[in-house]
């Protein structure tokens, strides 16, 4: 039997061709879904795309409005991806017409002709039909463009409204507010997320969000946009009214079925198709958003991934019998930081429906599940998703609910938690949610060779979303493997030179390299900028004064000794050591805030003062004014040792903690690591000044003996220091941790705080080197700490002289010449 | 009228120029970035970057690329082409040096 749908030939005298309309989450899907069918692809494809790009994650782009992630970094095939494939990818072109006798389609002058035609064009943000919409300001929330449109608008904005209070709504809401504006979000129906909670959802939902200061009004319909040209309020159709003073319209969406819809193709509310994907036309398919299936049109991606997988099996007659019959949609999602699970529809109630409800106020956590004639027909879940993998299993499976309803909430399997074993998950449990990859997918990838968890990523895609799912990946092949291949580029030192730190130290000092340059040219793949940080800082401590400082290695807060801020300006820290100061220095402080107008004045977290929003150019005379030297917060050295009142002071106080935090900070001032050095010093085992969960840190111990330990940590990631050793004396004391700050030093890689290097190390072999001195090299290294301590020179004395042109000025202004 | 003639702007000496490093100016109502390579290359770019607003002369150079200080996205410093698909390109000026002295046409 001859398939119509199917493209594979026997014999193709000609190569055929497979046009697909849309670039996006399905368009793309299907490319990949094909390529991985049939490797060979015996046809070609060629693939238009209305936005100028690669495609990306689209359901990343919360993040990237958040700012939790780069636009960058969503990207899922870059455009020389289509290049490797042989995939002719028009990027920003349009399609305006087809052609369906003709076989061709048309994006303003170009014409491509197919065989076979794809329609993948997505959906559309809905504008509801009111005055206003065009006002600047008012942005839909859609695209990466329109990500970074929201982005830049929001900048100095102070009042912002969603319109919809839905998932995207929701998502938006909580971008905008990393970006500082208050929002509201505004709702139609009666509670947030009518389509995946029920009331008692929503009010749980809203108490959450509204702890985190977002307001919503619900049962609001608006009537208008205000403003000129510019948007300044939202109205409603009550009569009342908000100001504001951006607006993110984010109310629904609908199908793009108007191209196939004019040329002929039937449509209902989006492009029909039936389990074959195949449209009215014999030629044409359809999948994702803009394609409706025995009724139902999706807006999620899982049903996409088993769309575009049924499409290319057909097409590429891998297994010409593929069909799609539905999707049941069970999904997880973290809205604002809320978990959330969610499946069928918990609103729909019938009368004979049984409802089990878990509510916990306390901790806005709540559950409920609807059983239908024995099954689960419907839960939600907030708050907490302990039960969620096993309603979502007698869910999809439609297997009966347990006959004491509540083992649905708290089975075993939810108190024992983190207790599941890998190995009998079965082979279609979704590990990767963002990207719906199965174990079975992954387990496969690894035994073909990806034994590294970004190759499983670039092999399956698994743990290229969120991320969350990472670690039971990295189990997958530890489980599978015996271990996880360690990536080589993992033990260079920086990017762009294909060595570990021993080894470029030795190649360095033997062929005499002491400028970043001359090392570049002799060693390195490629340039790039944590290269060239990376090299300075390891060439100034091997080094010392033989080392050529080229400035142009160095990033703009190691060029003039400051942070660089959002607006361009700068922060300005001098050093408070030990976090003590005096009448004296506070006035100083204040004088100079007040003569340069300093925007804030900021205690920071390490215990000293901040003057915020300094000009280029005042840098240096705001540093002569102070007086005072540089606290270093700008770059990878000694940051700070904070104290605690301790024995002088306090009742519980065993040993002097401030007099020694203060003597470690003068000794230590200006020391450069291959990253941040944070310390602490605590009079007694209450550690007041958190020194369990610094770099290095210091507690006073009853017997007025000091604890010294290293390798913790409190910002990014969060680790319990590790025990060195205890000392008597504070010279002792001091005496460690030089010889502790040059192994360190020396030994670590670019970038790698203590936290990873201690563990890396272990503190068992950081005993025996350093107390036990097992390598004989204690006293080399007491020497390069007196050494290094020598070579202190204060960065804030450039002022008087700087070292490059311009170094601390900012813009030159260049009149134009008389025409 | 309007004219379309490129303006040729003296920006002075190639010497206070940073080596190896960028510096801002403003030429008129013109907001440029301009660089000097450690080669000996001067390009100039347009100031801010279409990502976030960083001051791209506060950049560093890495190989053929201006790097942003706020994000690091990376452009060409002859085209103006992004590494990535997300931001735009940025805008170049040609750049000439004569007897020791720096011109961007504009
Ligand atoms: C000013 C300060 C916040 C404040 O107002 O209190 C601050 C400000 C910045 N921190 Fe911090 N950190 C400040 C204390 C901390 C602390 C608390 C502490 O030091 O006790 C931590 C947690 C401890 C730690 O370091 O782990 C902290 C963990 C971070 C991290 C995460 C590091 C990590 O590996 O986990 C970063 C990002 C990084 O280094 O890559 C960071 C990065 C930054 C940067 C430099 C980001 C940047 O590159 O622009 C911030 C500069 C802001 C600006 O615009 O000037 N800051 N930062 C604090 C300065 C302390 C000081 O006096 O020097
Ligand atoms: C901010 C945001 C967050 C989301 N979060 C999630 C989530 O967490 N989980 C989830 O499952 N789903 C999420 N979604 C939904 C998910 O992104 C969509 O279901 C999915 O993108 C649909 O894929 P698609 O290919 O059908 O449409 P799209 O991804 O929209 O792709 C269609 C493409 O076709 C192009 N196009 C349209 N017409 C033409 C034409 N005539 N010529 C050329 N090109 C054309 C469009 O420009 C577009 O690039 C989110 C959506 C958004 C906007
Ligand atoms: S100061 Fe630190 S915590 Fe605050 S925004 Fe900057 S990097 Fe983040
Ligand atoms: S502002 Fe330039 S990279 Fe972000």
């Amino acid at each position: 039997m001859i398939r119509l749908n199917t493209i594979t030939d026997d014999a193709p005298a000609t190569r055929r061709k497979l046009v697909i309309i849309g670039n996006g989450m399905a368009g793309a899907r299907l490319a990949e879904d094909i390529l991985a069918a049939d490797p060979g692809h015996a046809f070609d494809i060629t693939m238009f795309g209305d936005e100028p790009y690669g495609n990306y994650n689209r359901i990343l782009l919360s993040n990237v409005l958040n700012g939790s992630q780069e636009a960058k970094e969503i990207f899922l095939n870059p455009l020389a991806w289509y290049e490797e494939n042989d995939i002719t990818l028009h990027a920003g072109a349009r399609v305006t017409a087809i052609d369906r006798e003709a076989k061709t389609v048309t994006a303003g002058d170009l014409t491509e002709s197919y065989d076979t035609l794809v329609f993948a064009t997505g959906s559309r943000p809905f504008v509801p039909p009111i005055p206003g919409t065009t006002l600047h300001g008012v942005f839909l929330f859609r695209t990466i463009d329109d990500c970074n449109n929201i982005a830049a608008f929001a900048r100095g904005k102070k009042k912002a409204v969603v319109i919809g209070g839905g998932l995207l709504g929701l998502e938006a809401a909580k971008g905008l507010m990393t970006h500082n504006v208050e929002v509201t979000v505004v709702e139609m129906g009666p509670w947030l997320m009518g389509v995946q909670l029920d009331e008692a959802g929503g009010k749980v939902l809203r108490e959450t969000i509204e702890k985190l200061g977002i307001k919503a009004l619900t049962s609001a319909s608006t009537q208008e946009f205000i403003g000129d040209r510019d948007v300044t309020g939202v109205r409603f159709k009550d009569g009342t009214e908000i100001e504001c003073d951006m607006v993110v319209i984010s109310a629904g969406i609908r199908p793009n079925k108007e191209l196939a819809h004019e040329f002929g193709i039937a449509c209902d509310r989006a492009i029909l198709v039936d389990d074959t994907l195949v449209t009215s036309d014999p030629d044409i398919f359809s999948v994702g958003e803009c394609a409706q299936h025995r009724g139902m049109v999706y807006g999620l991606v899982a049903p996409i991934w088993e769309q575009t997988k049924a499409l290319a099996h057909r097409l590429t007659g891998k297994n010409p019998d593929a069909v799609y019959t539905g999707s049941k949609l069970a999904t997880k999602l973290k809205v604002m930081g809320v978990e959330l699970a969610s499946m069928g529809r918990v609103s729909d109630v019938k009368p004979t429906d049984e409802v089990v409800q878990f509510a916990e106020p306390g901790r806005q956590v709540y559950w409920k599940a609807i059983v239908r004639d024995g099954k689960v027909a419907a839960a939600c879940l907030l708050g907490d998703l302990g039960p969620a993998d096993e309603l979502v299993r007698l869910f999809l499976s439609e297997a009966p609910a347990p006959a004491r309803r509540l083992e649905m909430f708290f089975t075993g399997a939810t108190v024992q938690g983190e207790e599941f074993s890998l190995a009998d998950m079965p082979d279609d449990k979704q590990i990767c949610d963002c990207n719906g990859v199965c174990k079975g997918t992954i387990v496969a990838a690894i035994r073909a060779g990806k034994t590294t968890v970004p190759a499983v990523g670039k092999a399956t895609r698994a743990g290229t979303g969120c991320g969350s799912c990472k670690k039971m990946v990295k189990g997958l092949i530890e489980a599978i493997n015996g271990e996880v291949k360690a990536d080589p580029s993992e033990s260079w030192y920086v990017p762009g030179i294909p060595l570990d730190k021993p080894t470029l130290v030795a190649e360095v000092k033997k062929r005499g390299l002491k400028s970043v340059s001359a090392v570049l040219v002799e060693l390195s793949t490629q340039q790039d900028e944590k290269t060239k940080n990376g090299l300075a800082s390891m060439l100034a401590g091997l080094w010392g004064k033989e080392y050529i400082d080229e400035r142009d290695a160095r990033y703009i807060n190691d060029r003039v000794h400051a942070n660089i801020q959002n607006d361009g300006t700068f922060s300005v820290i001098p050093r408070i050591y030990g976090g003590v100061t005096s009448a004296e220095e506070l006035i100083k402080i204040g004088q100079v805030a007040k003569k340069y107008d300093v925007r804030m004045v900021k205690f920071t977290g390490g215990q000293r003062i901040d003057l915020l929003g300094i000009k280029k150019d005042d840098l240096p005379k705001v540093w002569a004014d102070l007086g005072m030297p540089s606290g270093h917060a700008y770059t990878k050295a000694f940051r700070t040792c904070k104290t605690c009142v301790g024995k002088d002071f306090c009742r519980y106080g065993t040993n002097d903690s401030t007099a020694l935090g203060i003597a470690i900070e003068k000794k230590y001032q200006g020391w450069e690591f291959p990253a941040k050095m944070k310390l602490a010093v605590s009079g007694c085992p209450r550690n007041c000044s958190e020194s369990t969960v610094k770099d290095l840190g210091i507690i006073a111990t009853e017997g007025g003996e000091w604890e010294i330990s290293v390798g913790g940590a409190a910002g990014a990631s969060v680790r319990k220091t590790d025990i060195l050793c205890r000392v008597k004396t504070q010279e002792e004391a001091i005496a460690m941790i030089g010889r502790f700050f040059v192994y360190y030093r020396d030994n670590a890689k670019w970038v790698e705080r203590t936290y990873d290097f201690v563990p890396r190390f272990t503190i068992e072999h950081l005993r025996d080197v350093l107390v036990n001195d097992s390598l004989g090299i204690v006293a080399e290294l007491d020497a390069e700490v007196v050494r290094t301590c020598d070579a202190y020179v204060d960065p804030w004395l450039e002022r008087d002289k700087p070292v490059y042109a311009g170094q601390f000025e900012d813009v030159r202004t260049v009149p134009l010449p008389m025409a | 009228m309007t004219s379309t003639l490129t303006r040729r702007v003296p920006l002075g000496p190639l010497t206070d120029l940073p080596v190896g490093l960028g510096h801002a100016f403003q030429v008129g109502d013109t907001p440029l970035a301009v660089f000097r390579s450690r080669e000996g290359k001067v390009f100039a770019v347009e100031a801010t970057c279409p990502h976030k607003g960083g001051p791209l002369a506060d950049g560093m150079i890495a190989g053929d690329q201006i790097v942003c200080p706020y994000h690091a996205f990376k452009y060409d410093s002859a085209t103006g082409q992004c590494d990535q698909p997300s931001a735009c390109a940025l805008k170049t000026y040609a750049v000439s040096v004569v007897d020791g002295a720096v011109y961007v046409e504009l």
